[in-house]
């Protein structure tokens, strides 16, 4: 199979301050991902630098074989790239169905009607509150919203900052469940970044785990999930 | 009260309103996409009002001059954007404020040393004897008003339902979301800039020929103008013509009844103060609901 994503010996600063040192990952074309750590550890930092956000990046970074390290943000974007940040990205004051729309900025064809029954297919109350304000939905309805527009830009991959954060349990799971289905159905690769361990490891194929900018641990979900030194530090047990 | 007298100062109140509403609107839409506060907005439009002018001198008909300098003003707001704006667009509140005031002065004394300070007549496209004319208003303070009404018509209808359009909107609101869907921002600010001179042309060229033309015949426009822009609620574009025309009836009211012409501003003004003071986000400022 091959690589949509590649980093390699990618460090990361914010101003003076070091976050990333040397990190190299991969995610396979149709793969779905989860790059895990503590707080801090430089999960979010990694997101930022592959789409260059406020980042300075020294190091490879390739987007389908081609080098995307240095570009603007709005140029990678426009290679096939949904990157749901941190907060979610909802633009508060414009209506679910604005958001929606600009999630098909880049777009020239002329399926993006059609598409948004598609995105109604996977998230039902969508549908019921198109002409609303999105600042006034849920937080879990926000992360819904936030999937939604990424489905309406066809990225061929998708970054995915702590999808689960502030949610109520089962919502997360409701959640996952629906990026399992994208991933299988709409062939979209994943790179999910997540503090919930447990539950990204049932949803994943591959794990990368982070320390202090560094990436100490790689493999198989389940070959991480049995790793004695992981399931204490992560897992609690 | 002379009820025939009341209807004209509110008429031409309204008149005065228009040039404050497109002045208004022009303010907010900078307001929203840079958080700063366009000072120069009014010498921007002045300026434009002398291309205008240099235009209808050498002979181009009024109306083509009128879309000419229209064009003129976009690239104009477009550049200062670009070239000038944007070094300071991470600087300080009071360092975007000295760069506003220094393209004001220098706006002013360019048009000033061109063109000398003596006051010129400036045309209007409007026949004096036109049918629309009444006792009430001229058929110029007419067009002015249905200019002004159908600039802000298009105005709002390219923010609504163009997908141009709701780029800005959203770049203005959520810069690094608008990245991430592909947006540039940077040229969405350019053009937020270049579609605000274009208000301000209109309200100059419209001005003009009430006002004639000098360098500084938008200095009480622009106060007006963010008087309008202020109690309409400053980050609502609905609101600032809404203030603009509010603005420019109880201007009028004012000077004619209570005050007289000498204290009219600072009565208008005063008003403002108290209306801030119960709805600080202006007569129609939406607060944004916002659930985490």
């Amino acid at each position: 199979m091959t690589a949509i994503l590649e980093l390699r010996g990618v460090d990361a600063a914010y101003g003076a301050t070091e976050v990333l040192r040397g990190v190299a990952l991969e995610v396979a074309e149709g793969g779905m991902v989860a790059l895990l750590g503590a707080n801090g550890a430089g999960k979010t930092t990694t997101l930022r630098a592959i789409c260059n956000m406020g980042v300075r990046v020294r190091g490879e970074i390739r987007f389908a074989g081609q080098r995307i390290d240095g570009q603007p943000t709005e140029a990678i974007v426009r290679l096939g790239i949904g990157h749901i940040p941190e907060g979610r990205g909802t633009f508060l004051s414009l209506s679910v169905e604005e958001n929606l729309r600009l999630g098909a900025y880049l777009r020239r064809d002329r399926g993006v009607s059609a598409d948004l029954s598609r995105v109604f297919g996977y998230f039902p109350m969508l549908r019921d509150r198109l002409h609303q304000q999105a600042g006034t939905l849920s937080g879990g309805e926000q992360q819904m919203l936030a999937i939604a527009r990424a489905l309406m830009s066809r990225s061929r991959l998708l970054l995915l900052d702590e999808p689960s954060f502030g949610l109520a349990p089962i919502l997360v799971q409701e959640i996952f469940r629906i990026l399992g289905v994208i991933n299988r159905e709409e062939r979209m690769s994943i790179l999910l970044v997540e503090q919930n361990a447990r539950l990204a490891l049932d949803l994943v194929g591959q794990v990368f785990l982070l320390e202090t900018g560094r990436v100490v641990a790689s493999g198989p979900s389940q070959q991480i999930a049995a790793d004695e030194s992981v399931r204490r530090a992560y897992l609690g047990q | 009260m002379n009820m025939q007298a009341l209807l004209h100062q509110i008429l031409s109140g309204l008149v005065n309103g228009s040039m404050y509403a497109s002045v208004a609107l022009a303010l907010v839409m900078i307001f929203k996409a840079t958080h700063q506060v366009n000072f120069a907005q009014g010498e921007l439009a002045m300026f434009s009002t002398y291309v205008a002018f240099t235009l209808i001198e050498v002979g181009v008909p009024y109306w083509a001059a009128f879309v000419l300098t229209l064009g003129v003003s976009f690239a104009v707001g477009v550049a200062i954007e670009r070239f000038i704006m944007r070094r300071f667009r991470n600087a300080s509140p009071l360092t975007a404020v000295i760069v506003f005031i220094g393209l004001l002065v220098l706006l002013n004394g360019l048009v000033g040393w061109i063109y000398t300070y003596t006051p010129q007549k400036f045309p209007s496209p409007f026949d004096p004897s036109a049918w629309y004319g009444t006792i009430y208003m001229s058929p110029h303070e007419v067009g002015m008003i249905a200019v002004t009404l159908v600039v802000l018509a298009i105005v709002f209808a390219f923010f609504r339902f163009t997908k141009l359009g709701l780029a800005m909107r959203a770049a203005a609101e959520n810069p690094q979301s608008s990245r991430l869907v592909g947006i540039r921002v940077d040229w969405m600010l350019a053009l937020g800039w270049g579609l605000a001179s274009v208000l301000g042309a209109v309200a100059g060229m419209m001005a003009a020929h009430k006002l004639t033309l000098e360098p500084n015949m938008m200095s009480s426009v622009i106060l007006y103008g963010f008087a309008a822009a202020l109690l309409g609620g400053i980050d609502n574009p609905w609101g600032a013509p809404i203030g603009g025309f509010v603005v420019g009836v109880l201007e009028n009211i004012a000077g004619a009844y209570l005050v007289g012409t000498q204290l009219k501003l600072a009565l208008a003004l005063f008003v403002i103060i108290a209306v801030l003071l119960f709805r600080p986000s202006g007569l129609f400022g939406r607060t944004v609901v916002v659930r985490v």
